[in-house]
């Protein structure tokens, strides 16, 4: 049981370097944008998983129950709006690929180098 | 028990990440990102993060898949890969894993309450919620109250992400939003997505609106409340042809409510001020300062979900009303 205390954290080393590994190894402009999507993830699940109490529950406090144990309720908070501001970021990156494609006509990063060289 | 289940779904979360970083196929990638949420949204549920994992369930799954989708048809659903430096990636990214498995020992192992983390303000915001606040909900406390500063700003990166959509996507046009292409059908003529949906977009919109005026005592608030409510008009564009979705609600509607939101929570901020409070210090709302304290975070929670749900649908019609070149 000792060993699985940090299994989470293994989970998020290995996504954060599967999102990185998208990032920098895909030449598709939203396979990228989507191995970044698995890097802030992965990132949401570090916080989250700091937050957890051995025993505890949502902070979530009911009156009359008394000596409950609560895990932390600020990283709840920053990921919370990080979530909400992630997707809004990620369209922003989607529409500059849309207009990319409109403008070279492909979203394969190869494609718009060999584009973009003087001929 | 639990941890058994714990570790069976981050163990599916890493095949998933796999899979989708390994398929070539872009529609797949983005579906088996939607199951990557939904996997993720569970394991915040297990981490005691019931806030948390409603956000991710309705932002990840639901609006994310939607706004990939509708940029896919705009581009293209396969991928054409090319081999490139991949042993350098791989090399850099495993040599990257090794370091963060390493330091990972280093770190208070899963629940620990002796934790750094549990000793700072937490305790004290678990504390004196009850007595300053008076609301069951510490996250929406702590979210709308005591760092409300945060929220704020949240707010505003949204709108301008939202804004920054827009300019991106009416680049290139003869100024002005585009017209709608008169020929979109949606979803009309198959009989079981119309009946179902119908059926289901108010109850959607309901559920959204309970969990905005229970976001004080239960999980929820205005940002869940905002993604799920614009899930619920896009179900309804997609149903019934974008055009039947724009007339719902029209762009000029989205705008303001995108903006609105924003200024409704500057605008408490500053009302406390002329009350002789800090900004965003409601205790001076009211002749007594838990109300107080209560009435800002209702409105605030407003704010946030109007300006959340206006950005998502505007973000989502500058996208699908766009002609596929």
């Amino acid at each position: 049981m000792e060993v699985l205390g940090y299994y989470n954290y293994w989970v998020f080393a290995v996504l954060l370097m599967i999102g990185f590994y998208a990032v920098i190894a895909r030449s598709n402009l939203i396979k990228k944008l989507l191995g970044l999507a698995i890097f802030q993830s992965a990132v949401f699940l570090m916080y989250i998983t700091m937050n957890k109490v051995e025993g505890g529950t949502a902070p979530i406090i009911q009156k009359g129950v008394v000596d409950q144990i609560f895990s932390n309720p600020l990283p709840q908070v920053l990921i919370l709006t990080a979530i909400v501001v992630g997707v809004s970021t990620t369209a922003l990156g989607l529409a500059i690929v849309v207009r990319i494609k409109e403008t070279y006509g492909s979203i394969e990063e190869h494609e718009i180098f060999e584009a973009d060289l003087p001929k | 028990m639990i941890t058994v289940f714990a570790v069976f779904l981050l163990t599916l979360l890493v095949i998933t990440a796999v899979a989708i970083v390994r398929t070539e196929n872009l529609f797949i990638a983005v579906m088996l990102a939607a199951i990557f949420s939904l996997l993720m949204a569970a394991n915040f549920f297990i981490l005691d993060a019931a806030d948390v994992a409603l956000t991710e369930a309705a932002v990840g799954a639901g609006v994310t898949t939607v706004i990939f989708l509708s940029a896919l048809a705009l581009t293209a659903s396969q991928e054409r890969a090319k081999p490139s430096a991949r042993m350098l990636s791989v090399g850099v990214v495993s040599v990257t894993v090794v370091v963060l498995l390493y330091a990972t020992f280093d770190k208070p192992r899963l629940g620990d309450p002796n934790a750094p983390v549990q000793q700072h303000v937490a305790p004290w915001y678990l504390e004196q919620t009850p007595e300053l606040i008076d609301i069951p909900n510490v996250v929406t406390a702590v979210l709308a109250s005591f760092r409300g500063y945060d929220t704020l700003g949240e707010v505003f990166v949204v709108l301008a992400a939202c804004i920054g959509v827009l300019f991106v996507l009416s680049a290139g046009t003869s100024g002005g939003p585009q017209p709608v292409r008169p020929e979109t059908p949606g979803l009309r003529h198959h009989l079981i997505p119309k009946v179902v949906g119908r059926l289901l977009v108010p109850f959607i919109i309901l559920f959204g609106l309970y969990v905005q005026f229970h976001g004080e005592y239960g999980p929820g608030g205005g940002f869940q409340a905002g993604a799920i409510i614009a899930t619920a008009f896009i179900l309804h564009a997609l149903l019934e042809g974008e055009s039947a979705g724009l007339r719902a609600i029209p762009r000029s509607a989205l705008l303001t409510m995108a903006a609105g939101g924003a200024i409704i929570y500057a605008g408490v901020g500053i009302l406390t001020m002329l009350l002789g409070g800090s900004f965003l210090d409601y205790s001076v709302l009211h002749s007594n300062s838990v109300k107080g304290q209560q009435y800002g975070i209702i409105a605030i929670e407003a704010g946030v979900g109007i300006t959340v749900c206006g950005a998502l649908l505007a973000i989502f019609h500058a996208f699908a009303a766009r002609e596929q070149s």
